[in-house]
């Protein structure tokens, strides 16, 4: 079997073995639809709530977008100031750790308090979520430059900014590009934790709060019908990701090359 | 005439304690090919280093070395030590662009340099994508366009099949006869050392220092059959000896 037909084939097969062994057991042992409901009904209201629930995952979806790009931006800028001085990196990075082990769901209240807007609230905390990745690899990518070609620059006289732009950041891209990776999964996780904290998210409602809501109303096959909208949509950012990564380093770096024949 | 650099008490220790270098004395005339040649551990890395700028001395002077500033001392390490994201062109441009060239003013001077060490046709390719003596053609030809008035290699061809490194060691003698820049040669290897240089000093480890200054008077160009030749042979057997009797005394 060829590595892409295993790629395709394998997933598949798990997924229709364990879709149709759920189904059966639901039928078999007659689980009430407020409890489990079985695929085929969350496949049905997914259908029919699809279009209702895209507005909300387009909410959740714009917030996580945004504080990726803000973590890229910030966090990118973040290591580059600390990769200039090791006085700065060890000054900041115990602060940058705290923030990134205090979980986000006990954070949330107190962002909540002080930003008013509930936009902003959950984006900030999504952002502080999805920022301590890029900062830590993107640190480390920069702090790895080979030691002779960094003498090679020294010798033909490079500046600060030129070792910087054509050496540090170079060798940094494979490292920043995992921190994105890995970061683009936890902006979703945390623009989904701040929305169930922050309850609803203004004049719109994203994706968390709908998940909420059906839960009250024991609409159980909506809440995984919006469970399953989430996973896709994680999947699909984190394969973007990867192949946006694939694409930029497909001409050197090993982790993009294709399998030696 | 005055030597291009020259090297007085020159003395290094390094941060642990080590001294690596004692008491070394060395002047190299312009358009000289001398080689450091010496076991691993001798110094003669530490002295090719302290030549281009990179390391600084504990003690000791070296003057000459400032008229050699900005691309005129061209290095080549033991490694080819290129960039893996960017091309041959690329890594050939880096001396070029870090003095502010554009890429279309110095194209020309990039695809004669590419030729002269045989790389033509391989503008486009990544390093991944090149054999070891070929990243190593690549390395000497980012050293050499910036016409450097001094080349400094580090056991350059040390981690070559035999094969490739005759290859490139003739190639090498090729562009030394043609652009007469001087040249200090690192290396461990006796019979490379009689092959290439004019002139062959020989270091000695712990601490490292120079036992013997040896000239090698066979003239150039050096066909690939002087390796086989009974004046070079008998002359390699003198630098070893040279070489033995340093690491007793």
């Amino acid at each position: 079997m060829t590595d892409r037909a295993l790629r395709i084939l394998g997933p598949a097969i798990v997924g229709l073995l364990f879709l149709a062994g759920w189904e059966a057991v639901v039928r078999y042992y007659e689980i009430p639809w407020y409890v489990l409901p079985g695929p085929a009904l969350v496949a049905e209201t997914l259908w029919r709530d699809g279009p209702s629930l895209l507005g909300s995952l387009w909410v959740t979806v714009r917030i996580t977008l945004a504080a990726l790009a803000a973590a890229i931006v910030l966090g990118g800028a973040l290591a580059v100031l600390f990769a200039q001085s090791r006085v700065l990196e060890q000054s900041f990075l115990p602060y940058a750790i705290a923030l990134q082990v205090t979980p986000v769901v006990a954070i949330a209240p107190l962002i909540i308090i002080w930003v008013n807007d509930a936009y902003w609230a959950v984006l900030i905390l999504a952002l502080i979520v999805a920022f301590f990745p890029i900062v830590a690899n993107t640190t480390l990518g920069l702090n790895s430059a080979d030691r002779n070609l960094a003498a090679l620059f020294k010798l033909y006289g490079a500046t600060r900014w030129q070792t910087l732009r054509y050496l540090r950041m170079p060798t940094a891209l494979p490292n920043f590009l995992a921190g994105v990776k890995i970061s683009g999964g936890l902006a979703l996780v945390g623009a989904v934790v701040a929305e169930l904290v922050a309850g609803t998210g203004g004049n719109e409602t994203g994706l968390a709060y709908r998940i909420l809501e059906a839960g009250y109303r024991l609409e159980i096959a909506r809440q995984m019908a919006a469970l399953v909208l989430l996973a896709l949509t994680g999947m699909a950012i984190y394969f973007s990701l990867d192949g946006l990564s694939r694409w930029l380093l497909s001409h050197w770096h090993e982790s993009a090359l294709p399998d030696e024949e | 005439m005055p030597p291009l650099v020259s090297l007085e008490g020159v003395r290094k220790v390094f941060r642990n304690g080590t001294l690596a270098l004692d008491g070394v004395d060395l002047a190299i005339a312009k358009s000289e090919f001398v080689s450091l040649l010496g076991p691993s551990g001798c110094g003669k890395s530490t002295l090719l280093r302290i030549i281009a700028g990179l390391v600084e001395p504990s003690a000791g002077s070296i003057r000459g070395r400032e008229a050699l500033g900005g691309g005129r001392i061209g290095f080549v390490f033991q490694e080819p030590t290129l960039m893996p994201w960017a091309t041959v062109w690329d890594n050939v441009y880096l001396p070029l662009r870090l003095k502010g060239e554009s890429r279309a003013g110095v194209s020309d001077l990039i695809g004669r340099t590419l030729a002269a060490v045989g790389l033509e046709g391989f503008e486009r390719s990544y390093p991944r994508e090149l054999s070891g003596g070929m990243k190593m053609r690549v390395s000497i030809a980012r050293a050499l366009v910036t016409s450097p008035e001094l080349l400094l290699l580090d056991e350059p061809f040390a981690a070559l099949d035999e094969i490739t490194r005759f290859k490139l060691n003739e190639d090498l003698l090729r562009l030394w006869q043609a652009q007469h820049w001087t040249v200090v040669f690192v290396t461990h290897s006796v019979f490379e050392s009689a092959f290439l240089s004019n002139r062959v000093v020989v270091m000695t480890p712990r601490p490292g220092r120079i036992v013997a200054d040896v000239r090698i008077d066979i003239d150039y160009p050096r066909a690939s059959s002087l390796r086989t030749a009974p004046h070079y042979t008998e002359l390699c057997r003198a630098l070893s000896h040279r070489l033995a009797e340093g690491m007793t005394a």
